[in-house]
């Protein structure tokens, strides 16, 4: 299940991060760590792109970035 | 008095960090509310108890692991030992995050000055944070601030003094990381932090959360967009006329005074002409004409800006971009130039691959600018007055700026995605875009302070660049070879280009002339239509439209002239800004044709089929 799956409203634990390097240290600034919990907040007008709360913060992704964050399979809650 | 000492600014973006910066040194820098606005390092002064000290803002960066050129600098400057403290700025309802920044620059430099800010919006939104348990957790001085009140910052200010003159001594707590990939245990260690010190974890603003599920909805986003818009710009139509209709009765007033003074002094009758009808008529047209839309869209603009309203704006339309195959923060870089478009080409600096920024300032120019919106305005307003009446005229105009607008945003979206099939192939880099919460704008601060500015920045172009282009073009409408002016000349030489396009002669000269300014343009056409008849005043919008219909223009006319008003080559400062963005000609000459190609092409097709109707 990556975060892509994930519908708003639902939380899930970050498991792994399969960007290229760069990427993922990016995501690592931002706190899109494994093991981190992350919400989904909402999807833009036209479903693209995705607001996701993290740490904090409200931070928004394109769908294919979110495809590649594995979560844990059985992490997924409503909030 | 002594060398200045130096003090670092560093923290994410949206915490603040400006505001202290503007309320430290007091000067007056532009602070906004979306990620990543500070590219150029800002320096400011202030004295504290006799010694002063140079205040450095640092780009608001999430890390210092020098993956993009903000955290280069960022980092570099901090470590290149030159600051005799940082002072890292955090955001008190997200400490977590901004915790993570704080620890890599603790692992760096032990001179570190921790400022908690925006203490009062985490106390509304009852996020309380242990700072004495911070501070021993850090091992540096933690102060906490409120800075759009002004709360905490003698505070601060005596913290900072106190790390310098070595009264205190931080010793910044070191943990065992590992090295090769510090990120993770950074984080590990700010989330224990931040378990410990923060007694109720923060959620989403309530407010916040609320405006955007109005602001981002599939059903109103855009609507709400459009209408924010369409508001800002009915206000600017509607205000401007007033003191538009006043400048212009002052400037002919001092024209008189000006010219009798001439008269009395015996000057030569070119001087008289030359300066009162050329220079100051030149200067009086832009200032009354121009400068009060200017004066009233861009404090607007300003407060969307400050109220944190642009981030959702690009959140919105980024499912757009995404198609044109663009980055999502060129949307901001889009929004930027609706300012300034050589703001808009420096904004650009907030994307970090090469292609997708080139992108971005390849496009910046296809929006119309607060120089371009005047012309607009005004050509909107004679078109709505001319073709509807009066009742409904600021409806009407603020329909064709606003459709004007659209046009501008469409051809960025499909010139970008020519661009990205033809010269600029690739994917587009990633993109995450934080969405601070709304903030309460400083409505006071902002309206005056960009009114004061934007008045400011005109009138020095006015006198700058306005004047001398009406000295030009009073010569050029003065000197006769043979039996014609050389303004004549030049306009019945670019005359079949302009017909072609449904324009005349003038009007393109007018377009080439105002390259150093758009807010020129209009005043040029005016002063080539009036040449043979100086005496002429122009006064309000029907003596405008009466000269106009005077000299051939038609609907037809006013729409053509709309069009390249958005679609033509930049003004000379942004070329300036591109040619130095990207280091390069080529591309520097590409900004420039491809919207000329776009009006001329778009002017042209309009006439053909309309002659042919």
């Amino acid at each position: 299940m990556t975060l892509a799956d994930l519908l708003p409203g639902e939380s899930g634990i970050i498991q792994m991060v399969k960007c290229d390097r760069l990427v993922r240290e990016r995501l690592a600034d931002l706190g899109l760590l494994p093991g981190t919990p992350i919400r989904v907040q909402y999807r833009g007008p036209s479903g693209e792109p995705t607001a996701y709360w993290v740490r904090g913060s409200l931070l928004a992704l394109r769908r294919s970035t979110a495809e590649s964050i594995i979560m844990h399979p059985l992490g997924r809650v409503l909030a | 008095m002594s060398e200045a000492h130096v003090v670092a600014l560093a923290g994410n973006p949206n915490t603040g960090k400006s505001t202290i910066f503007n309320k430290l040194t007091g000067l007056k820098q532009h602070t906004g509310n979306w990620p990543g606005k500070t590219v150029l390092l800002a320096q400011g002064d202030y004295t504290y108890q006799g010694q002063s000290y140079g205040v450095v803002d640092l780009p608001g960066t999430y890390s210092l692991s020098a993956s993009s050129p903000e955290e280069e600098v960022a980092r570099d400057f901090i470590c290149s030992g030159r600051p005799e403290v940082t002072v890292i700025v955090v955001d008190a309802t997200c400490l977590e995050r901004n915790l993570h920044l704080v620890l890599q620059i603790t692992q760096l430099t032990n001179k570190v000055v921790v400022c908690v800010n925006l203490m009062d919006e985490a106390k509304r939104r009852q996020i309380e944070i242990d700072l004495l348990m911070l501070e021993r957790e850090l091992g540096v001085p933690v102060i906490p601030t409120s800075a759009t009140k002004g709360e905490g910052l003698e505070m601060l200010k005596d913290a900072i003094s106190r790390v310098i003159n070595g009264v205190i001594q931080p010793e910044a707590v070191v943990f065992d990381i590992n090295q090769e990939n510090p990120t993770p245990s950074l984080y590990v260690e700010a989330q224990r932090i931040a378990e410990m010190v923060v007694t109720t974890p923060s959620d989403m603003c309530r407010l916040s959360h609320r405006l955007d599920q109005i602001a981002t909805s599939r059903r109103f986003g855009i609507p709400l967009m459009l209408g924010l818009l369409a508001t800002i710009l009915w206000i600017t139509i509607a205000g401007a006329n007033y003191p538009s209709e006043l400048l212009t009765r002052l400037f002919l007033g001092i024209e008189r005074v000006l010219s009798g003074l001439f008269t009395r002094l015996g000057s030569p009758l070119w001087l008289h002409d030359s300066v009162v009808l050329g220079m100051f008529r030149g200067l009086a047209w832009v200032v009354s004409v121009m400068l009060p839309p200017m004066a009233i869209f861009f404090p607007l603009f300003t407060l969307l800006e400050d109220f944190g309203y642009l981030p959702r704006l690009a959140f919105n339309l980024d499912a757009l971009f995404q198609k044109a195959g663009a980055h999502g923060k060129q949307s901001l870089t889009m929004a930027m130039g609706f300012g300034c478009n050589a703001v808009g080409v420096i904004a650009a600096r907030i994307i970090d691959s090469p292609r997708d920024r080139l992108l971005a300032i390849l496009t910046n120019n296809l929006v119309p600018c607060n120089g371009r919106f005047p012309i607009l305005i005004v050509m909107g307003s004679i078109m709505a007055g001319a073709v509807i009446g009066t009742q409904m005229t600021s409806f009407y105009a603020v329909l064709i700026v606003l459709t004007a607008l659209v046009m501008g945003v469409l051809a960025t979206l499909l010139i970008s995605r020519l661009l990205t099939a033809t010269m600029l192939r690739g994917e587009p880099s990633f993109f995450i875009l934080e969405l601070p919460p709304y903030r309460r704008p400083q409505i006071g601060t902002v309206l005056v302070r960009s009114f004061l500015d934007r008045t400011l920045t005109v009138l020095w172009r006015a006198v700058v660049v306005a004047a001398p282009c009406g000295l030009i073009t009073w010569v050029l409408a003065n000197v006769w070879l043979q039996d014609q002016t050389l303004f004549t000349h030049l306009s019945l030489w670019l005359q079949p280009i302009g017909e072609m396009m449904g324009l005349d002669g003038v009007i393109l000269l007018a377009f080439i002339l105002g390259i150093p300014a758009n807010e020129i343009v209009l005043p040029i056409i005016f002063m080539g239509y009036l040449s043979g008849n100086t005496l002429m005043e122009v006064q309000g919008l029907q003596a405008i439209q009466g000269i106009l219909t005077a000299n051939g223009w038609t609907w037809v006319t006013a729409l053509n002239f709309v069009i390249f008003t958005i679609f033509h080559w930049p003004c000379a400062t942004t070329l300036l800004t591109i040619k130095r963005e990207t280091g390069s000609l080529k591309w520097t000459f590409l900004a420039a044709v491809l919207p000329t190609t776009v009006g001329i092409a778009l002017c042209t097709l309009l006439t053909n089929i309309i002659g042919m109707l």
